[in-house]
């Protein structure tokens, strides 16, 4: 049997993408000569059985550029380790080349230049044809989605999901877990459910009314001569960051006692080979696998963190896949006599002018998008600035989501939720319909106006900066800090809730926020049943008419300290 | 329109903490119950396991349950309740098991507490923090 150290050389062997060629400014067909698909599908088989991994694709059918964070702080444990290494740290962590191919995928640095030297990302065209590649070699592997696949887009909105879930059925999906799937309501989710050819699993799903298990929890697959369970955990809090009133039969939940009993059962059973699909986020599944017993391979999804190597925690691997279909990861098991004895990983960067779009896909994807071709492509406005939103504080989609609000709906205060999907536009790109959708898109998009005094913004920023940055990962939702518009605040990471945030001021004039004094704001995505306004979407769309061409000035209201 | 509090806090985006005190020291009140039970004895750790969710999902009915197996009695406190005590469960000598499940509503962010009373009557404790939050920011 290999050493636990050996797996890991292997696997950073495997994990080293493409070649060493620094490039700056190079032109992009210079830049694309270096890259092959040969290249990036290159992996040597090992062992006996293959997992695909892909989560969060967030409904990004097409190439999209996708910024990865400049601030990603870990708190507690997790500071300073993967996912929370950012920029320049990345690159030396992982030792990859400024500049390369893999910095451009993996890091925000210098991330225009790169963007327009290596092109977009993703593409389930592009997708397909690496899961058939890779099947034309194992055709036993097991492609696993880690959920947050319905939700995204305008294509996906409009259909409540169906375009996804057509084109996942064309990618031949054997499992997948959940999230923002159940926001198209829990009769659309179990109507959609009847439909699939596969599970759709979830080990802590459970009735709210006699709190038992409610989903299939596990399948077990015969694959290269062995059993393999796979166990699908659906993210935790469901109805704690999602609109509960859509799902209210539905109790979700980390459940870690759940998970220990549906390990210990598919043990019993005698499988070889007991592999996790999670929607925990990355923190939660670090920490659930240093409890849990019985994991050998953690798949994690809802982070949206793209870690070029399996972290091991015990006799666990986890593995962590990007979002927005960047990425797709390939991992080899050399499963024998009921354990596994050695892994082989790599994290497959989708380069979408490099990869050649699978014609059967590609017609899939068209099909679905021809219904709305118009509305999609119609140009809405221009920017000169950089737009993207993941990071922990603040991202300029939301700087301008925030701008158009405070213009359209008249308030004093602008908030716009911190979820970490929403894809990137580069300085001189045309702002399409279909643009602001991947950044806007929900269910429940009602842009409210209502009035709230200091004392409870000051608790809304606590709160959801406890829920970020909690030191317990159990306590971890997953989402990033709210976006606030035209408000500074100060924030000590390193402090318990009741004291994270001080300084809370307006903008314009500096002064303090007053906690007894009631301000007018306006938002989108409220968790409430009811809420009355005007789409968000619409509301940026009627913005971009006005103002033509976006333009933002640094944003640097937000002083972070105690990291 | 006219909202209340609640209201209010579920429209902001972020998940909303109904208060912002974190369970600190344990409620006087608690502490008395305790006290009461165990007649100020010391109490150990382990051979009790309490389970109760990390995030209420809904602060009004929270699962919770407790097994001591070997237990004549275990006490249910939550600390930071006006009312601490939630309930005291007795077994006879005749129970197939010592473990109880129920619901119970959190007024705001604390530690749920359980005490079991075992047979050669020692005192074990298991403690859980439930976080009381409405609204959402999903990832």
């Amino acid at each position: 049997m290999i050493s636990r150290r050996e797996f890991i050389q292997a696997s950073l062997a495997a994990s080293t993408i493409l070649g060493t060629s620094g490039l700056s400014r190079w032109s992009r067909a210079m830049a694309q000569q270096s890259l092959t698909q040969d290249q990036l599908l290159q992996f040597d088989a090992f062992g006996n059985v293959t997992l695909i991994h892909i989560t969060d694709i967030h409904a990004q059918a097409k190439p999209i550029y996708f910024r990865e964070p400049e601030i990603n702080l870990g708190v507690g444990e997790a500071k300073g380790r993967p996912p929370h290494v950012v920029g320049k740290d990345f690159i030396e962590m992982f030792k990859i080349t400024p500049d390369s191919p893999e910095a451009y995928a993996l890091t925000y640095e210098n991330f225009t230049d790169l963007a327009k030297s290596y092109g977009k990302m993703g593409g389930l065209d592009r997708v397909a044809t690496v899961v058939k590649s890779i099947r034309a070699e194992r055709p036993e592997a097991l492609l696993l989605d880690g959920g947050d696949t319905w939700h995204g887009s305008m294509t996906s909105f409009k259909t409540k999901g169906q375009d996804m879930v057509n084109i996942m059925n064309q990618l031949g999906t054997d499992a997948m877990t959940s999230h923002w799937e159940w926001t198209y309501g829990q009769d659309r989710v179990k109507e959609i459910v009847e439909t699939l050819p596969f599970p759709f699993l979830g080990a802590n799903i459970f009735d709210v009314e006699w709190d038992e298990p409610a989903f299939e929890p596990y399948k077990i697959f015969e694959t290269g001569g062995v059993r393999v369970a796979v166990i699908g955990q659906a993210f935790p809090y469901m109805p704690i960051a999602n609109p509960k009133w859509m799902f209210p039969d539905f109790s979700f939940g980390i459940r870690e006692e759940r998970m220990q009993a549906v390990v210990d059962e598919v043990r019993a059973e005698g499988v070889d080979l007991v592999v996790c699909l999670s929607h925990n986020g990355f923190d939660v599944d670090r920490k659930m696998i240093s409890r849990v017993k019985g994991i050998d391979v953690i798949l994690t999804g809802h982070t949206h963190d793209a870690v070029p190597e399996p972290v091991v925690v015990g006799d666990t691997i986890l593995i962590a896949s990007g979002s927005n279909g960047k990425f797709v990861s390939r991992v080899d098991l050399d499963v024998r006599d009921g354990r596994m004895m050695g892994f082989r990983h790599k994290l497959i960067p989708i380069f979408s002018d490099v990869i050649t779009p699978d014609a059967e896909m590609a017609a899939v994807i068209d099909a679905e998008r021809a219904p709305f071709k118009t509305e999609l492509e119609e140009v809405v406005g221009q920017t000169e600035s950089l737009l993207y939103r993941r990071g922990n504080f603040n991202g300029t989609w939301d700087d301008l989501i925030c701008e158009a609000i405070l213009s359209e709906r008249d308030a004093e205060i602008a908030m716009s939720p911190g979820v970490r999907w929403g894809t990137t536009l580069l300085p001189g790109d045309n702002i399409t319909r279909e643009d602001i959708h991947n950044a806007t898109s929900m269910t429940y998009g009602q842009c409210y106006r209502t009035e709230m005094t200091g004392e409870t913004i000051n608790v809304i920023l606590e709160d959801v900066a406890d829920n970020i940055f909690n030191t317990d990962p159990y306590y971890q939702q997953g989402g990033d800090m709210v976006r606030v518009g035209v408000l500074g605040y100060h924030i000590d990471v390193s402090k318990p809730i009741g004291e994270l945030i001080s300084n809370i001021t307006l903008l314009k004039d500096g002064s303090d926020i007053d906690p007894a004094r009631s301000y007018v704001v306006a938002g989108w995505a409220s968790v409430n049943e009811g809420t009355e306004g005007p789409q968000i979407w619409d509301v940026i769309e009627s913005h971009l008419k006005k103002t033509g061409t976006v333009k933002l000035t640094p944003n640097d209201s937000v002083v972070v300290t105690g990291a | 329109m006219k909202l209340t509090r609640r209201d209010a806090l579920g429209l902001a985006l972020g998940g909303v903490a109904a208060s912002l005190l974190p369970a600190r020291a344990m409620a006087d009140a608690a502490a008395d119950a305790i006290a009461a039970f165990t007649g100020g004895a010391a109490t150990g750790t382990g051979g009790i396991t309490l389970t109760a969710p990390e995030i209420a999902e809904n602060g009004n009915t929270v699962p919770v349950s407790v097994d001591a197996p070997g237990a004549v009695s275990i006490m249910l406190l939550a600390s930071g309740n006006p009312t601490p005590q939630v309930a005291t469960f007795n077994f006879g000598p005749a129970a197939g098991s010592q473990a109880a499940s129920t619901r119970i509503r959190l007024s705001k962010t604390q530690d749920v507490v359980a005490i079991a009373k075992m047979a050669d009557g020692s005192f074990v404790q298991a403690a859980s923090t439930v976080k009381v939050t409405i609204g959402g920011c999903g990832g």
